[in-house]
């Protein structure tokens, strides 16, 4: 990984190692259910234990996404959501907590912003970085140079059936964390993490990632406990959106202080 | 390739070509100038490197050429003919103009010709499963046609507005052993099947291929389904030199994704003489907004892992589009065509749904052949061009195009019927239902699924 210069997401992953903890990264979509909520809810997701935040932009076409977040997404585009408010959302957060605030996102939204302008702008927000679920580093080399200029994060990701090469390339990409995917599938809660999720860490810690964090169905306290004894941080993301849809904010403050209740490295081996 | 990433050098492409510069026919992939790629998730890097080396491999291996030959031959009854359509050609300023002739291969579309050979690999990888998603049904019949032929299973994602336009296809489709998963998200056409197939290949891609229908996508799918549609363009080549003597003025086909397209494009992309046309998709009219001419008014952005010309809004969003033909109902294109639109080797022009409904109807009653709505497209184009090349010309029959006819009608005589008002208010043809009989034979051994595309057609 290269890290020229102070990384948020890194900063505050190794705050989260430095109390014998793995990270909570928790995923909400900008807009959703409104701009103003997003931000709100964001800020629970802080409060009440997250390290790092990913904020989605809402997208047309969402591949990797299941029916949740697709439901959640398409809801805050039909409320008038655009993708300009993502730079509110962040800036919004990022002025009320000191967790990492990084934006995930399909790249076509970003190529019509224009890369750097789009990296400009998220900077000025304060955001962390990007995660980009769709953009490989072998067509990543204008996000390469705006992420350097604009010293954001560039996390891409790494999959069960990532080639030892790939993982290889793909690890010396990013900065910030690599995000290992569980399991070979779409966002969605599932009933167990897959085992195929300790070997994608392990084999991505040996290619030198520092800090890798496990996404894709982690949705309890439980999972939270299995993933934390081998990664860096753990990443959920449909439980929380349920949560939001649900019970609203305050559902998401007690989720994210249950979820964070499985973080400790401690806790795992008791 | 011919390499040319910047709009600058794109021009020089263009005009070296003219001048007898490099061809255009060997572009591999991944990239056509700037165009192509593959914008997807790492999850699905693996699978289509393994599609593409296994590809490779097979194009190299004289007994999947045989295989395919044979199938090509033997099952969908290659070479499918060039007709000269001369009553029709009378419309079109004298023109003599030659249909290819793929509505007569087996299912009923060119669509067969990928399917066939994207099978063969599926078996090749050891794969067991095969998903495609549908727009007119065309690719999904001729997907559970090839699954059924080759022992594999088959899913396949159509939107649910697809389904009602196309329901005799649905029935086609359960009828060949398929599963038929109608899709509820966004528009719920194309692009929405798409996104659900991608959405299952990531998940279940350890045995399952996914039997991408056109040449778009990430990389090798526009390269490859490209090369199995070539044959079109091979057989239309020497059959028009036999027929008339000489390479045609021009030719023309409709753009869905485009491998109908490119797969007659192909065998005359080097010859200068030979203006080539693309048929879009226009709908109600560009200027309505209600279309789905993606290279006409689209700008390049990228979705289902290319970048290509894409109907988007300023936010990136895709914008949906609008055909009464579901097999044009794509916002997006296929790279190659891009890029052969910014060289200038190609012209892309938008036929609106009543000039293709009205070609649907000259070429029924001229020539006795039920068109696709997709084709009719490249019917209506081709009545332009024609008038356009023998425009002020003493022997207007010195022109000669040929019209890549794709598909055949029966599947939108539905869509026909009503748009030339033959339906009355309960949706029967008109004067059908005079019979005061009640219907004899075993009704109750309807089907569920002939009763499930009843309900889906109220
Ligand atoms: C008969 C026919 N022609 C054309 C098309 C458009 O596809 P493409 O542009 O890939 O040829 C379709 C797609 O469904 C079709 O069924």
């Amino acid at each position: 990984m290269t890290e020229e210069f102070a990384s948020k997401s890194a900063a505050a992953i190794d705050r989260a190692k430095a109390e014998g903890r793995a990270a909570l990264v928790g995923y909400l979509p900008a807009g959703y259910p409104t701009v103003q909520e997003s931000i709100e809810a964001g800020i629970a997701l802080a409060r009440n234990g997250a390290d790092l935040i990913e904020i989605g932009i809402p997208y047309s076409d969402p591949v990797m996404d299941g029916p949740v977040i697709q439901a959640a997404t398409t809801e805050a585009i039909s409320n008038g959501f655009r993708v300009a408010n993502v730079f509110d959302v962040v800036a919004g957060i990022t002025a009320a907590t000191d967790a990492a605030v990084l934006v995930m996102t399909y790249w076509n939204p970003v190529m019509r912003m224009g890369v750097d302008e789009f990296a400009r702008r998220l900077a000025e927000a304060g955001g962390a970085g990007l995660i980009t679920p769709d953009l490989v580093p072998d067509e990543a080399h204008e996000w390469f140079e705006a992420s350097d200029r604009y010293g954001l994060d560039r996390v891409f990701l790494v999959a069960p059936s990532s080639t030892p090469e790939r993982l290889d390339m793909t690890v010396k990409a990013s900065r910030g964390f690599v995000y290992a995917v569980s399991i070979m599938g779409v966002t969605g809660t599932r009933t167990s993490v897959s085992s195929s999720a300790e070997d994608v860490v392990a084999r991505a810690h040996a290619a030198g990632a520092e800090r890798v964090c496990v996404g894709l169905g982690v949705s309890n306290p439980d999972h939270v406990r299995e993933i934390a004894a081998y990664a860096d941080g753990v990443i959920v993301g449909t439980a929380l959106v349920a949560a939001l849809r649900d019970g609203g904010v305050d559902a998401v403050g007690q989720l994210t202080k249950n979820l964070s209740a499985g973080l400790g490295r401690a806790a795992a081996e008791a | 390739m011919v390499d040319a990433p910047t709009a600058g050098s794109e021009e020089n492409a263009a005009d070296a070509f003219l001048q007898g510069g490099p061809s255009l026919r060997n572009a591999s992939g991944p990239y056509f100038g700037s165009y192509g790629g593959r914008w997807m998730p790492e999850s699905l890097i693996a699978a289509l490197d393994e599609v593409q080396d296994t590809f490779e491999k097979a194009k190299a291996d004289p007994d999947f050429i045989a295989q395919l030959k044979d199938l090509n031959k033997n099952y969908s009854g290659r070479p499918s003919l060039l007709t000269e359509a001369k009553r029709f050609s009378e419309h079109a300023g004298g023109a003599r103009i030659f249909l290819k002739r793929e509505d007569l291969n087996h299912t009923g579309s060119h669509k067969i010709n990928n399917v066939l050979g994207q099978a063969l690999l599926a078996k090749r990888m050891g794969k067991t499963r095969v998903i495609a998603e549908t727009g007119a049904g065309q690719h999904g019949v001729a997907s559970a046609t090839a699954a059924a032929l080759l022992g594999l299973e088959c899913v396949v994602y159509m939107g649910a507005e697809d389904c009602r336009r196309q329901a005799l296809n649905v029935a086609r489709m359960q009828l060949l052993g398929a599963t038929v998963v109608p899709v509820t998200n966004g528009s719920q056409t194309l692009k929405d099947a798409i996104n659900d197939a991608l959405r299952d290949w990531v998940s279940n891609v350890e045995h399952t291929h996914y039997l991408l229908g056109t040449a778009a996508g990430a990389h090798p799918f526009p390269a490859m389904v490209r090369y199995f549609h070539e044959v079109i363009g091979a057989e239309a080549r020497s059959q028009i030199l036999e027929q008339t003597g000489k390479l045609p003025d021009a030719i023309a086909a409709c753009i869905g994704g485009g491998s109908n397209a490119i797969g007659l494009f192909h065998a005359f992309l080097d010859d200068a003489s030979v203006k080539i046309y693309g048929f879009e998709a226009g709908g109600e009219g560009v200027e309505t907004g209600r279309h789905a001419a993606a290279i006409s008014l689209g700008r390049p952005g990228v979705l289902h892992g290319a970048r290509s010309y894409l109907m988007q809004d300023e936010d990136g969003q895709t914008i949906e589009s609008h055909s009464i033909s579901a097999g044009l109902d794509y916002p997006s294109v296929g790279p190659e065509h891009s890029y052969l639109a910014d060289i200038g080797r190609v012209t892309y022009e938008a036929v609106t749904d009543t000039e293709a409904m009205d070609a649907f109807s000259l070429l029924c009653r001229t020539e006795g052949i039920i068109p696709a709505i997709e084709s009719s497209h490249a019917l209506a184009g081709a009545i332009k061009i024609g008038k356009r090349l023998t425009e002020g010309k003493e022997n207007p029959s010195d022109v000669t195009v040929i019209v890549n006819l794709s598909g055949r009608g029966d599947k939108d005589v539905e869509t026909a019927a009503a748009w030339f008002n033959m339906l009355d208010e309960e949706g029967h043809v008109k004067g059908t239902t005079l019979s005061t009989r009640k219907p004899k034979g075993p009704t109750e051994r309807t089907s569920e699924a002939a009763v499930d595309v009843n309900e889906d057609q109220n």
